[in-house]
């Protein structure tokens, strides 16, 4: 641990009934960083998420986010903090329109005294219009976010994230059901962000890992198994065993 | 599918208005007393379904126990008539209080001497026990099924609190509002109960302004976003719990408002208001006009209250099969009510299905200019 680092999760335990999620899980992130999370089904990378997020309390160990512990805050006290969270599936407000939603994200303070000013601050509404444009959804400003196709979704939330402003942003399989162009373009927006923010990407997809050519931490059985650059760990043995698989003879 | 947001046709919005505002000027002139009265009755209790409304339509939470919050509203207004009504009753205080043995007032009527205090404690009263029930259940994370079980469990304690205690308000027999003084005038009189007419017709077309400016813009879609994904509400940054702490007490503001209307024009406010049955056909007017379309909530309290008066003078006894059947056919046929089907693709849908309108003939993914329509 040192002062560069925004995020350093301790001896992270899970335990559900005994099932051991997360298995004294260590892992530092430095400010700026880009880094991708793999391993297999059941690595506990989605409880890797909702640890930091605040959804699952750690049975052990400790979450230290620019020098707070995260342990034991609400959920919105941690998103107010500077975490952002983008769901496997997008989780988006289908029944308000692409701009509400947007709205929502970039509204600051989240207090209901705030909100219920019907005004919305312009350099808040310039934001929505910037972030539109990022994630090509310009022309559907007022269509119901539901109507969406499931790549605009996925984009639509994490224009959504974005719109928070957080130090740290958590992607969780934001390619999953993306067409590969719009992979490689969901890939770049994740790089541009990456310097500015700290993202970390969770998915399953090697191709698209490879483009973001980022650091990579590999999850096994609830702890971190490997590190290093894409080349290290593909040809790291406890890797290939338990995750890449043999390359073929 | 969506509840809220759908553009309706200005010009139909309006016409509705002006005829229905036409309608509450001329019903003292058009209706026999009798008819009026109900019609008064009626409206007040569109101000509850107003916020079953807000809570349910709009933030997702069914509450089976806004009689208590109606009950609150009409126990005020009820305890200021009956108390500047008793200077010639035994030790001043309110006639019932003798046949308990009762001399001295108890405590808490003291302030309902005061039309000033009572104004404000028929809503704020209701709008204090509704907030604090609410964010003592909502910090807890209760939710959908148990949040309706814990308001019904919460309706019949106050049923029994108030059922009970004949010393302190008259126990199941109520308190009787329409031959108490208001004003130097017998509140049960014709000239009276006219005033009260339009006092709630303005006080209903107030609520339902209140309730389009509540959720409008920004909060209103706060409760959206809880209804239809309140975990991501809480990513986003924003605390449900205070949210949905708010929109129950407004609520319950508006249940008390309800309450009292309702009392001084039926003449009697009594524990029979915190029954379980008048709670849930609360919602039942609110399903049956539309969720979520805050108009559907009025229409639905008056016109199914209305039916249910003509069914009972005609068929006794039916009135409840015929309530049953309407409820089922709503939730089965129309899932988001009268209003709500109107609004949406209903009655072009309709219409096409009998080939009176041709039908739309783009798909909607297939948009022009829309880079991205090869995705599904």
């Amino acid at each position: 641990m040192n002062n560069k680092d925004l995020l350093n999760l301790i001896d992270i335990t899970v335990s559900f009934e005994g099932f051991l999620a997360l298995n004294k899980l260590n892992l530092n992130l430095k400010k700026g960083e880009l880094r991708a999370v793999i391993g297999p089904n059941g690595a506990g990378k989605t409880t890797f998420l909702d640890v930091i997020t605040g959804k699952v309390k750690p049975t052990n160990g400790e979450v230290i986010f620019k020098g707070k512990s995260l342990v034991g805050r609400k959920e919105h006290k941690i998103a107010r903090l500077g975490v952002g969270r983008k769901f496997q599936s997008p989780r988006i407000f289908e029944n308000l329109t692409v701009k509400e939603n947007l709205e929502l994200s970039v509204t600051t303070p989240k207090s209901p005294l705030n909100l219920i000013n019907k005004n919305i601050k312009d350099e808040q509404l310039n934001e929505i219009d910037r972030l539109m444009n990022i994630v090509n959804l310009a022309q559907k400003v007022d269509s119901k976010a539901g109507s969406l196709s499931h790549g605009q979704k996925q984009w639509l939330e994490i224009a959504m994230l974005v719109g928070q402003k957080p130090d740290l942003m958590l992607v969780d399989e934001p390619v999953a059901g993306l067409t590969d162009e719009e992979t490689d373009l969901t890939a770049d927006l994740l790089k541009s962000l990456s310097g500015e923010n700290t993202v970390v990407v969770i998915d399953h997809d090697m191709e698209f890992i490879r483009r973001l050519d980022s650091n990579v931490s590999v999850l096994n059985q609830g702890t971190v198994l490997c590190e290093g650059t894409m080349e290290t760990i593909q040809k790291d043995k406890k890797v290939i065993d338990v995750y890449l698989g043999r390359p073929e003879e | 599918m969506s509840l809220s947001k759908i553009k309706f046709d200005k010009k139909i919005v309006l016409s509705f208005w002006i005829i229905l505002i036409a309608l509450i000027i001329a019903a003292p002139t058009l209706l026999p007393v009798f008819r009026l009265n109900l019609l008064g009755r009626y409206l007040s209790l569109s101000i509850v379904a107003l916020g079953v409304d807000l809570i349910w339509g709009y933030t997702g939470l069914l509450s089976l126990g806004q009689g208590i919050f109606f009950a609150l509203g009409g126990y005020c207004a009820a305890m200021y008539l009956q108390i500047t009504s008793s200077s010639e009753f035994p030790n001043n205080i309110p006639e019932f209080f003798a046949l308990y043995g009762v001399e001295k007032l108890p405590f808490f009527w003291e302030p309902f001497r005061s039309p000033f205090f009572t104004f404000f404690a028929i809503w704020i009263i209701p709008a204090l026990v509704a907030g604090l029930i609410g964010f003592l259940v909502f910090r807890n994370r209760i939710k959908g099924v148990y949040f309706s079980i814990l308001t019904q469990a919460s309706l019949l304690v106050f049923f029994n609190f108030f059922n009970g205690q004949q010393k302190l308000i008259n126990g199941t027999n109520g308190l009787k509002t329409d031959v108490t003084q208001l004003f130097g005038q017998m509140v049960g009189s014709e000239s009276m109960q006219r005033i009260f007419f339009w006092i709630t017709a303005i006080l209903v077309i107030a609520a339902w302004f209140f309730a389009k400016w509540v959720v409008k813009g920004r909060f209103g879609n706060i409760l959206i976003g809880i209804r239809d994904d309140e975990p991501r509400v809480r990513f986003t940054g924003y605390n449900p719990v205070i949210f949905k702490t708010i929109i129950f007490s407004i609520a319950g503001g508006l249940a008390g408002i309800s309450g009292a209307l309702y009392t001084v024009q039926s003449g009697i406010v009594s524990p029979q208001f915190m029954t379980v049955p008048f709670s849930i056909e609360m919602v039942i007017w609110v399903a049956v006009g539309g969720r979520g379309t805050l108009l559907g909530a009025i229409l639905g309290a008056v016109f199914i209250n209305y039916a249910k008066s003509l069914v009972s003078e005609a068929l006794p006894a039916s009135w409840m099969f015929i309530q049953g059947g309407l409820f089922i056919l709503v939730v089965t046929a129309l899932p988001e009510g009268v209003l709500g089907w109107i609004q949406g693709d209903g009655p072009r849908n309709l219409l096409q299905r009998y080939g009176l309108k041709r039908k739309i003939e783009t798909y909607p993914s297939l948009e022009v200019n829309n880079k991205e329509g090869n995705n599904e």
